[in-house]
């Protein structure tokens, strides 16, 4: 059973957050040497959103659509035989074909990159993309996996006994990411 | 009770052995799931590790090509490790008895079991001995909830819904588990059901399951969103419930003519094998109306949704 948490402040409000979003587009743009063969892949849930206003900022940027994916990463994940009962599966949807393309796979927050290895192992049963990057909201730290994002929001060191939560316009109707600490028994 | 507004509960059964018991939380949970799951036969590698390390045990009492197939791309699909096992290469010809099977099969731990076997209840005594998961691949004239929930998954993908629409279902109804299963289904969904054959194979009081009964084609047809045909057993054709299979065509067969009256849109299914030019004609079986096929690539999807569901529920008890 999960433990139950509060809200304990927010560390970043929506006008941080747009701001860090609109770095994080040139970023990717940037260490990418403009948009040709970009695809932005979202992990779902909140990947998803993260994805959709990078691309949105790109796109008023650079002038050209860039295509949006979403990756669902249930089916990949390593601890399947150890939590019941099993998560709702849902599906994973790419606008076309990966080989050859720059991926930059996008989710709200990193901890610790369980949930990266399990989207890598995901996107190469889908083709060969010519280099896979992450760009990530939020690094929280405590990494249990040699994974590091290549584009991030903002770092926070963030113990295990707390949690980050994103909330992004599209999804929830408002936009910023709290500190989440347990509910006191 | 749209699937949208169904909230998707968490599958908490170690077994699937009928559609009977389970609730329409239960089955939209499924033919969810299984939408998920139907993607992964359209990619170039058609396999996911989620079942790495699991092993499911095909048994199969009864001859079937069809649904053990099925069951062994979608296992394979899940990368779970199967081992197919049927009556003739079996201990069973040796004279061990179904206890002594399921014994030794538990003494192996695998971790589900797809079952198969012409008596009616043995998958249900097999979940009772025990641990792996059982799923009824068939039983008797009892239920076949896997080909009830591939059904209801091709209706849901063409229709958008289960509620509200008239089905069909024509032919041998008295033998049919497939029937059973679709009419606990499809009754739970919010469906009207209309079964329609011969007298000589129409159970007595079947209308207490909360069907409709007809005995002509055309009355069946009229107005229906789905009709579904059986298979005409030609095998159990030595106890003669119909005179002749020319005769059972001319008043039972699908043919074009005979679909004037159902809705403008409807699709037509067959759980198969079909017989051409028994139940169904071929103008309909191959025409734009027919579903069959994709009833078959349906099934995959399906079985390994609920080979995923049933072997992420039994880990609580143990």
């Amino acid at each position: 059973m999960p433990t139950e948490l509060k809200s304990k402040k927010t560390i970043l409000d929506s006008q941080q957050m747009r701001r860090i979003l609109r770095r994080m587009a040139s970023e990717i743009v940037e260490r990418n040497r403009g948009v040709e063969d970009l695809m932005l892949v979202g992990i779902r849930t909140r990947g998803v959103p993260l994805a959709e206003t990078l691309a949105a900022h790109i796109e008023r940027e650079e002038g050209r659509e860039i295509p949006i994916g979403i990756l669902d990463i249930t089916l990949y994940r390593d601890d399947l035989s150890t939590i019941a009962p099993q998560p709702v599966v849902k599906e994973t949807r790419l606008p076309g074909d990966i080989d050859g393309k720059t991926v930059v796979l996008c989710d709200d927050v990193l901890y610790t990159g369980r949930t990266i290895r399990a989207a890598l192992d995901a996107l190469v049963d889908y083709g060969r993309p010519l280099s896979v990057q992450l760009a990530v909201l939020v690094d929280r730290g405590h990494r249990e996996l040699p994974i590091q994002a290549d584009v991030v929001g903002k770092r926070f060191v963030v113990g295990p006994e707390e949690s980050v939560e994103v909330r992004f316009e599209a999804t929830d109707e408002v936009e910023k990411v709290m500190l989440m600490e347990p509910v006191e028994e | 009770m749209t699937p949208e507004t169904i909230k998707p509960e968490v599958w908490t059964r170690k077994d699937l052995l009928g559609i009977a018991e389970l609730s329409a939380e239960e089955i939209t949970l499924i033919l969810d799931t299984a939408e998920s799951f139907r993607e992964v036969s359209e990619r170039p590698i058609k396999k996911v590790p989620t079942l790495r390390g699991k092993t499911v045990v095909n048994l199969f009492f009864e001859p079937s090509t069809r649904t053990r197939t099925s069951f062994e791309i979608a296992e394979k699909r899940l990368s779970a490790d199967s081992i197919n096992m049927s009556t003739s290469g079996s201990s069973v010809v040796k004279g061990e008895s179904l206890v002594d099977t399921a014994l030794n099969l538990q003494a192996m731990a695998p971790d589900l079991i797809v079952i198969r076997h012409g008596h009616p209840g043995v998958p249900h005594m097999l979940a009772g001995r025990i641990d792996a998961g059982v799923i009824n691949g068939g039983d008797g004239a009892h239920e076949h909830p896997t080909q009830a929930l591939l059904d209801a998954f091709t209706i849901r993908q063409h229709k958008g819904k289960l509620e509200g629409l008239k089905v069909v279902i024509v032919g041998d109804i008295e033998h049919s588990r497939v029937v059973r299963s679709n009419i606990h289904l499809l009754t739970k969904m919010g469906a009207s059901v209309t079964l329609a054959g011969p007298r000589t194979m129409m159970p007595v009081e079947v209308e207490k399951l909360g069907v409709d009964v007809v005995y002509t084609l055309e009355e069946a047809v009229a107005g229906a969103d789905v009709v579904m045909m059986l298979r005409i057993q030609l095998e159990r054709q030595s106890r003669l419930l119909f005179p002749s299979v020319k005769e059972y065509f001319n008043l039972f067969g699908l043919t074009k003519a005979r679909l004037k009256r159902a809705k403008r849109d409807v699709i037509i299914m067959h759980p198969g094998p079909i017989n051409r030019g028994v139940e169904i004609a071929s103008e309909v079986a191959d025409g734009s109306y027919s579903v069959i096929l994709e009833q078959v690539t349906n099934g995959v999807a399906v079985r390994m949704a609920i080979l995923y569901l049933l072997s992420g529920a039994h880990r609580e008890e143990g």
